[in-house]
């Protein structure tokens, strides 16, 4: 603390507006990244300095040095592997996404739907999705991405639904009055305000399909399958006993997650950039 | 209008009337079997150009009356003729604009694109719109704020932008639903004036409801008084104060009396049918409280 003490006057007195700004962030984040730094470093000095035989945690030197070396040859082509898993989950993620927004029209629009359409959705959350994987590799085929696919779509389908169903119907009351006294078709109230609120749930739901879509992905290449994908990679290089690998492919399997994160979170800005959650303080 | 078919209605609704209001009751299904009786036997007639304040205490239904004009909601008996046909044809063909607490503007349009919303739901064409959102803005006095968005103006100037669209396609008529009743006190004056200055200009009919009685008075030509449980009309108080008003017309004497006119019609009100819906206070005591809220001076 003592050192954030003796900066602070330095942050107050010193430099211009960017250039404060930018210590700012840097005293914000500083933090974060001691102890990420910090947990990493007393990983490697522990795996190194302490007799860890018989507990396969390898040291994130070796990872790292696992991740090169397999990167594009080998066994286990990481890159490549990370590449076809990506692939299945946004695959998956679309399917997924399309099917929940269809329904989620229907649900939204007429009654029956609602009550024909939510109970099947529900049912279908209600799985384990461990559960499904067996079967998706049967009907889809077993070394086709479809099959990984179909298990993230059914992942996916259900807070797409859900969100995108909130979206539609949580208007404000005195909007869809304002709508009335225009005189406004259902379809254009559909079009002028029902759809612009729900983008902001629409993105929401996304978020969340994001890390669903490559648990699905992965859980279901736990089951057989073609065997260039992270899920077969960590199956097979476990059961080797290179756990260097194992660890290099669940890294890239987090990397790959929050890319596709951070990029539905660059789509939302650029789509929304007037949801409260993305407005920027200066006008 | 074509005299080899002259409209029904048209006969009972006399010249220079825009709104004829006769025998409407509304009764609301709340909880199975319990009905309430909102609103019983309202007659009223709104001459073309008025400023009609309705004022009541909370739940004497003086919102759901101003929803029966704009054909919101239907009356379950009685008849709402404006200009001269029914309300629904009024509103299909767009009569009415509507202004409401809240401004309910759409966060995903700039001010302008907000205002232009009528516009192009009528069919106006891209350089007319644009026309009509800058001379409507201007009026409001917001135009050089076309390109914000609306979280980035004052809850005041939100709801000028919720006027300006209200008026860019010409209604006849405008129905005010408290909306002012969100401001503090400072910025609700200025609205005041603000909301006269357009009445004056555009020479529309103004239909608008409030819980003020000091606003009541000082912007309309006919303030009806009401009561609630059923909601019904009590009192219609003309406000013959001269015109243009301005801030010293808050301090003449005529205004004070007429503030106590109003006043005493509520309080006779609420009296006669003893019980005044508890929407969040109670009885007389929420009549009170707007008085003193409203305050003079």
């Amino acid at each position: 603390m003592t050192s954030a003490a003796a900066a602070s006057p330095g942050r107050v007195t010193g430099a211009s507006q960017s250039g404060g700004r930018w210590m700012q962030r840097f005293w914000y984040y500083l933090p974060a990244v001691i102890v990420f730094a910090g947990t990493i470093g007393a990983w490697e000095l522990i795996v190194r300095n302490i007799d860890l035989r018989g507990f396969p945690l390898p040291a994130p030197s070796d990872i790292v040095g696992a991740l090169g070396e397999n990167w594009a040859a080998g066994r286990w082509p990481l890159s490549k592997a990370a590449g076809a898993t990506l692939f299945e989950a946004v695959g998956g993620l679309a399917i997924g996404t399309s099917l929940g927004v269809i329904v989620a029209f229907l649900t939204a629009r007429f009654a029956t739907a609602r009550e024909l359409l939510l109970p099947l959705a529900i049912g279908a959350s209600a799985v384990p999705i461990i559960a499904f994987a067996p079967l998706m590799n049967n009907w889809f085929g077993v070394l086709s991405p479809l099959s990984k696919m179909m298990i993230v779509a059914v992942l996916v389908f259900f807070p797409v639904v859900v969100n995108v169903t909130r979206g539609l119907t949580q208007v404000e009351p005195a909007a869809l009055e304002l709508m009335r006294s225009y005189a406004a078709s259902e379809w254009t109230i559909l079009r002028v305000l029902r759809l612009p609120n729900a983008l902001p749930y629409f993105f929401t739901a996304l978020k969340i399909g994001t890390t669903l879509s490559l648990i699905g992905a992965i859980v279901g290449e736990y089951f057989g399958g073609s065997n260039d994908v992270l899920g077969r990679v960590i199956v097979q290089s476990a059961s080797a006993l290179r756990f260097d690998v194992t660890w290099a492919a669940i890294i890239l399997a987090a990397i790959t997650g929050i890319a596709l994160y951070l990029a539905i979170v660059a789509t939302e800005r650029a789509v929304i950039p007037w949801h409260a959650s993305l407005r920027s303080q200066e006008p | 209008m074509d005299p080899r078919s002259p409209e029904p209605l048209a006969s009972t609704s006399k010249a220079g009337e825009v709104v004829h209001i006769a025998g409407v009751d509304k009764t609301f299904v709340t909880g199975g079997a319990t009905l309430t009786t909102a609103l019983q036997g309202i007659d009223l007639d709104i001459r073309r150009g008025e400023f009609i304040s309705l004022i009541g205490p909370s739940g004497c239904g003086k919102s759901t009356l101003l929803r029966v004009i704009g054909d919101l909601v239907a009356p379950t008996r009685g008849s709402v003729t404006v200009n001269g046909k029914p309300a629904s044809r009024a509103r299909r063909d767009r009569d009415y604009g509507m202004v409401f607490q809240a401004p309910v503007l759409f966060d995903w349009r700039s001010v302008e694109d907000n205002v232009k919303l009528p516009l192009e739901l009528m069919g106006y064409d891209g350089a007319r719109r644009t026309a009509r959102a800058n001379e409507m803005l201007d009026l409001v006095e917001l135009g050089e704020f076309l390109r914000h968005h609306p979280y980035q103006l004052s809850g005041g100037m939100q709801q000028r932008v919720a006027i300006a669209r209200a008026l860019a396609f010409e209604p006849s008529i405008l129905l005010m639903d408290e909306p002012f009743g969100a401001l503090d006190e400072m910025t609700r004056e200025r609205m005041n004036q603000e909301v006269l200055r357009i009445w004056e200009r555009t020479g529309i009919t103004i239909v608008f409801v409030t819980h003020s009685i000091p606003e009541a008075v000082f912007l309309s030509s006919r303030v009806v008084v009401m009561s609630a449980r059923p909601g019904r009309i009590t009192d219609l108080i003309e406000i013959d104060l001269p015109r243009p008003r301005d801030v010293e017309t808050r301090e003449q004497r005529r205004y004070f009396e007429l503030v106590t006119a109003v006043r005493e019609a509520l309080r006779r009100g609420g009296a006669d049918t003893g019980v005044v819906e508890p929407d969040s206070e109670v009885g007389l005591a929420s009549i009170d409280r707007t008085i003193a809220e409203g305050g003079i001076g």
